[in-house]
């Protein structure tokens, strides 16, 4: 009896810390991106620096979206085929095709391998940084780290993510066509102007722009503040890495849920 | 702040009766630590007996929980961020690590607080980084990485990097440990130098008794969170203080205990500490 509540006590007490310690993290996190956004018209005046990072997350980040872009395209393409050619519906592929890229699988995908490629390498970055006392040197020769490290690095992202996302569901339309035009034999012709008389601006198009700047925050918010953060050990370095990742994935389909459901509004 | 009135303009540093603890354990228990402006003075003691504590207090990166620590007449605690970074342009740390940039050349890293504080043109940047490179010897190496530097001579590029704005105060944090004689003969030197020519003020914090005590003026020996000693190299060096001789002498155990704070080592064994 006695074991037994101690067991339930100690069960509650741990629930508490867990629960305390996640709530003074977001706290953490939501003044770090107060803190951060203030030094955004400093970080624009100066715009080499973004530049640079764009460099290192976008373009770096390039190949693995364009390549894996292609593939989701070309196995939509085959899916979609197969379930399309039943109804005789085949000439709508492409527009099925760019439909769940734009709306669905660019923004997420895209959001998804960033947070596994660039938000990693950034939280590693940052956190090494940190280890290694050179954000703290940065401040002892009166340099704002934040506003010159990881503001940055945190636009860079928020820029890169859309545009990865546009160029994945550009390249998923054209794995689409190569498979259902040129392997399964749809008709050109209607695989594009279903697609150009279909897709709407606004409901289609706007809503996956939103998704992508959403998840572009995010998760750039995600793998800076994780990274600034860290215990600054090689230890610690290894876990806020593997945070970034993790949080970043789950946010990112959380959110998509959440932002899917405000869209289609009719839940 | 009477205290600031009643201030002696030669000391540029004053700390006094500053109180430090981190949660429970008192680190800092009440020292007072005047340095003298264009003096090399240095601060020794063991490991962990807070001397990067106290550095970071005269940097305004910590805040003492008592007393006083004063840079040029300004209290550092209070100072706002602002201040605080306009105070931080006049003075320099050098790291124990030093705390190179790995992502930029050895001299962007030199440049880095000229182009983040000046608007210099490209071509006096680049005759003031090459004589500072020149003053550390390591003007050939400009082209290097930090991955590619000695630990020596990382140090000097750090220590060309933290005199390029030609600051009053230097902070050296553990300038010698893990180089070889020659590479400690060649910082000694460089902190002499460059204190005797540009008249910085410095602080040298080391365990190396013999390579401090030649450079400095003055001398600060500290532990377990208290000056225990002070005065020329020289008087340090002659002193009959227990606890100087212990740590002049490299004595194991003496005043100043080996072990860290500890319940009574059999309690500990037999687990009945608590
Ligand atoms: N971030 C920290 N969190 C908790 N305790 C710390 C932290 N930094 C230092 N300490 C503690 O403060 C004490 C003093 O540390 P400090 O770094 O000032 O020592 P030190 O004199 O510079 O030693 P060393 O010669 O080894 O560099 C140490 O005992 C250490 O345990
Ligand atoms: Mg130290």
């Amino acid at each position: 009896m006695n074991a037994r509540l101690t067991l339930a006590t100690d069960v509650l007490r741990n629930l508490g810390a867990v629960v305390l310690n996640t709530l003074e993290r977001l706290g953490r996190a939501a003044l770090f991106l107060v803190e951060m956004l203030s030094g955004v018209p400093v970080v624009l005046r100066r715009f080499i620096l973004i530049a640079q990072q764009l460099y290192a997350v976008g373009v770096l980040t390039l190949l693995i979206i364009l390549v894996s872009g292609m593939f989701v395209g070309m196995v939509l393409s085959l899916q979609g085929y197969n379930t399309l050619v039943k109804f005789g519906a085949e000439e709508s592929l492409g527009l099925m095709v760019a439909l769940s890229l734009v709306r669905e699988l660019g923004p997420v995908v895209t959001a998804l391998l960033f947070a596994g490629r660039a938000g990693s390498a950034l939280t590693a970055e940052i956190g090494l940084m940190k280890a290694t006392e050179q954000l703290a040197g940065m401040e002892m020769m009166a340099v704002n780290p934040i506003t010159r490290v990881l503001v940055p690095r945190f636009l860079a992202g928020v820029v890169a993510l859309p545009l990865l996302a546009a160029l994945f569901s550009a390249v998923g339309v054209l794995g689409g066509h190569v498979v259902g035009v040129g392997m399964l034999d749809v008709d050109a012709g209607s695989f594009w102007s279903q697609m150009q008389t279909n897709v709407d601006f606004q409901t289609d198009i706007l809503n996956g722009v939103i998704k992508s700047v959403v998840f572009g925050i995010v998760c750039s918010w995600i793998a800076v503040f994780e990274g600034y953060d860290a215990v600054p050990t090689s230890e610690g370095v290894a876990r806020a890495t593997n945070r970034t990742v993790v949080y970043s994935s789950l946010s990112v389909l959380a959110l998509d849920f959440i932002l899917t459901a405000l869209t289609l509004g009719d839940i | 702040m009477s205290a600031t009135a009643s201030r002696d303009p030669d000391i540029l540093v004053d700390i006094r009766d500053v109180h430090f603890s981190r949660g429970d354990r008192s680190i800092l228990k009440g020292i007072n630590v005047p340095i003298r402006r264009g003096s090399v003075t240095a601060i020794m003691g063991g490991s962990g007996c807070g001397k990067t504590t106290l550095l970071n207090l005269i940097g305004g990166r910590i805040k003492p929980n008592r007393g006083q620590v004063l840079v040029d007449g300004q209290s550092v605690p209070d100072l706002d961020t602002d201040a605080l970074y306009e105070l931080r342009k006049r003075m320099a740390m050098l790291f124990q690590s030093g705390a190179l940039f790995t992502d930029l050349s050895v001299f962007e890293n030199v440049a880095f607080p000229i182009r983040e504080h000046t608007k210099l043109p490209e071509s006096i940047l680049r005759t003031v980084v090459l004589m500072k490179l020149e003053t550390v010897g390591l003007r050939g190496a400009r082209e290097l990485m930090p991955s590619e530097l000695s630990g020596g001579m990382a140090r000097r590029v750090a220590l060309a990097r933290a005199i390029v704005l030609e600051p009053t105060l230097i902070m050296y944090d553990e300038p010698f440990t893990g180089l070889d004689p020659i590479s400690k003969g060649v910082i000694a030197k460089l902190i002499r130098s460059l204190n005797e020519n540009l008249g910085i003020t410095s602080i040298v914090v080391s365990h190396d008794v013999a390579e401090t005590c030649q450079i400095s003026d003055y001398a600060y020996l500290m532990g377990d969170g208290r000056i225990i000693g002070e005065g020329t190299p020289a008087e340090v060096q002659q002193s009959k203080s227990e606890f100087v001789r212990q740590f002049m002498d490299g004595l194991p155990d003496g005043p100043v205990p080996y072990q860290h704070p500890s319940s009574p080592y059999v309690d500990d064994l037999t687990g009945r500490s608590p």
